[in-house]
């Protein structure tokens, strides 16, 4: 039964990770409706981002202070140079840019890192472990993670609720056209949603860094999953991206434990179940 | 509109036609006049630095030998094999019968060996795998001109469960992705470990290339084991290894695994590390002769400390070099070239080195510890190893 118990938390722990990841690709793809195959990069350029501004500040979470500025910034001039030529297109166009841009910085990456793993350190006040059981601990920096991720999620939910850029982007993502149409300037919308995902993306891959070792590939793991989780809670809902990120996670880690033989497929089957019952997702609109 | 269609469906077809042909068409070579070496390694991706000391430490055997072996010039054509099996067909017969070489050294991952393998045992080429540890290799794949200077995952497996014998260890949980080359591991430590009265009590596969181990910590944390058989690598063995220090493990379950579970990642993982028990064919330091000129020699050519990967592409120079002194540099003498490989008997920086029946080498496996970011030798888990070469009739 306490195995149980911890494998359900390692599972919301785990989702709450994914969250972070998953929520930027929403929003990203429900409001600019761009299939961003490089979202999973910006996660790696995150994770490399957190490992030079760590050895140059000696803290992750110095780093991460330094590090969110830089992400909205790179995200804002990779929509003005690439993305928002895409709006008007079809989404073959928008894959195929976006996975142009996956090989542009993982060579980019390889340049200027290499190849070998590496490590971030995990600052000293928070880098003990607390006992669960006799012979299992619980390293302290992933319960401050998840409160973290916690509080991100909740902040983000007050500013799409309350904000008037919260309203916007409901707006943008229930009807584009209408929203136009009633006179905002869907540009600028756009460009602060795209560089908002992109630095969501890099933060999940600088807090996450400590405990993931920073190595090439990093990001393409994390791409699917977010996809997946995307397709669960619905495209373009934040809700339902928080919602499919905690089951995919309690997934996972259940899944590993009772069905080991189809650790791999969890998951995946969890998402044709949803797609079979709502095409939509959780908390998507109906497809019309 | 049918007609460009048709247009293009025709001269694709011809395309198609002539790669297709072109593989079956190997001209003879002349005896004299540079041998040509293809290199089929990863030249991207997460195996790049593999495959670059593979390389470098073949060059730089060449180069000490004043670029010749046996009197003949040595030329070296080199492809990126991105470590990705589709490919490996491909570009495996553009060296072989594109560029016409005369002797074949790769690769890295297991898959792309295969297929390589595959296409090398019908093509005959003198071929040396510096890598690839899956056991088919040189078991129901052997062929006379197929050889390999690293190691079988059974192989390396088997030393590792004679290693935790030999410890004391009597009860151990195993946990690995499940891939090839981690279930051949697993395997080849199961068969040593149950024959000399050890028990498994549980197996932890995760999905490759899966690196949240948060669960799989758990069980293990549940099962209480004596001692956890592991095989990660790269990026993964880092993680695994952070984690498993940070879930309080490190102190209560020694971890053990081959090599591979540390080699590469000793900086990455720190103090998290330490105490971490491995078997190889070579360790840091390794005190002979051979190992000293070599890790000289290396790092003076390269400013950085050779590792087990150059050790092998070293040793498959080495293997070619005798082959081709036997029959003076005449690579048309095939038979007489492969039997003499097959005999090679040298001084590697590893330890001794020769071949058992299926051209896999026979050879030492250390027990090492990793302390402060080195695996250093602790003593001899098996001594002159054979791989059991189970299926090889060739």
């Amino acid at each position: 039964m306490d195995l149980v118990l911890v494998q359900i938390f390692n599972g919301i722990q785990y989702g709450f990770l994914i969250f972070l990841a998953a929520s930027g690709l929403t929003l990203v793809f429900g409001i600019l409706g761009v299939i961003n195959l490089a979202h999973g990069s910006f996660y790696m350029l995150g994770a490399y981002m957190a490992l030079t501004l760590t050895q140059m500040t000696g803290d992750v979470f110095l780093a991460v202070a330094l590090g969110i500025p830089l992400a909205v910034a790179f995200g804002a001039v990779i929509e003005w140079a690439f993305v928002r030529h895409l709006y008007a297109r079809d989404h073959l166009q928008q894959v195929l840019l976006t996975f142009a841009l996956i090989l542009i910085f993982n060579e980019v990456q390889r340049i200027g890192w290499g190849s070998y793993p590496h490590s971030v350190p995990i600052p000293s006040y928070l880098s003990g472990s607390i006992r669960l059981t006799d012979t299992l601990a619980y390293p302290v920096y992933r319960l401050a993670l998840t409160a973290i991720c916690a509080a991100l999620a909740a902040a983000m939910f007050l500013v799409i609720q309350k904000t008037k850029i919260g309203r916007l982007i409901r707006a943008g993502e229930s009807n584009r056209e209408m929203t136009e149409l009633l006179g905002f300037d869907s540009r600028l919308l756009y460009r602060v949603v795209f560089a908002a995902g992109t630095a969501l993306a890099a933060l999940a891959g600088m807090l996450a860094a400590p405990v993931e070792s920073v190595y090439p590939g990093i990001g393409e793991r994390i791409l699917i999953i977010s996809f997946v989780v995307v397709v669960i809670g619905g495209i373009g809902s934040i809700k339902g991206a928080f919602l499919g990120s905690l089951v995919i996670g309690v997934a996972d880690a259940l899944g590993k434990v009772f069905l080991p033989n189809l650790a791999g497929v969890v998951v995946y089957a969890m998402m044709a179940a949803v797609l079979v019952a709502r095409p939509g997702g959780l908390f998507g609109r109906m497809v019309r | 509109m049918s007609s460009t269609r048709r247009e293009f469906l025709s001269t694709a077809l011809a395309a198609g036609t002539v790669t297709l042909a072109a593989p079956f068409v190997r001209t003879a070579r002349a005896a004299s006049g540079p041998i040509k070496i293809g290199l089929l390694l990863p030249s991207s991706g997460t195996f790049a630095p593999l495959g670059e000391a593979i390389a470098r430490a073949a060059k730089l055997h060449v180069a000490g030998k004043g670029g010749s072996l046996a009197g003949r010039e040595i030329t070296f054509v080199a492809l990126d094999d991105e470590s990705a099996p589709p490919k490996a067909t491909e570009l495996t017969n553009k060296l072989v019968f594109g560029e016409n070489v005369d002797v074949l050294i790769g690769t890295v991952h297991s898959g792309v060996a295969a297929a390589m393998v595959k296409i090398a045992r019908e093509a005959g080429v003198t071929t040396l795998v510096p890598n690839a540890g899956a056991d088919a290799i040189t078991r129901a794949m052997c062929a006379p001109n197929i050889f390999r200077t690293s190691f079988a995952n059974g192989q390396i497996g088997f030393a590792t469960g004679q290693a935790m014998l030999a410890a004391g260890i009597k009860e151990a949980v195993t946990c690995t992705w499940r891939y090839a080359a981690g279930e051949e591991m697993v395997k080849g430590f199961k068969e040593a470990f149950e024959a000399g009265g050890g028990k498994v009590t549980k197996d932890i596969a995760l999905p490759f290339p899966d690196v949240e181990f948060q669960s799989a910590l758990a069980e293990i944390a549940a099962a209480k084991p004596q001692a956890v058989y592991s095989f990660f690598a790269g990026g993964g063995a880092a993680k695994f290894i952070k984690d498993y220090a940070a879930a309080g493990l490190a102190g209560s379950v020694p971890l053990w695994g081959p090599g591979f579970l540390t080699d590469g990642v000793e900086k990455a993982v720190g103090a998290a590390g330490d105490g971490i028990r491995t078997v190889l064919h070579y360790a840091d330091g390794l005190d002979n002769p051979e190992n000293k000129a070599f890790i000289a020699a290396f790092q003076a050519a390269h400013g950085i400390a050779p590792d087990v990967y150059a050790v092998q592409g070293w040793d498959a120079m080495q293997v070619l070099d005798i082959g081709l002194k036997a029959v003076g540099g005449d690579t048309a003498k095939k038979d007489a070239m492969h039997a003499a490989m097959a005999a090679a008997k040298f001084a590697s920086p590893r330890g001794p080195f020769e071949f058992s029946a299926s051209r896999n080498p026979k050879q030492n496996f250390y027990a090492r510890e990793l302390k402060d970011g080195k695996n250093r030798m602790t003593g001899m888990a098996a001594a002159m190893l054979a791989d059991s070469g189970k299926g090889c009739r060739a």
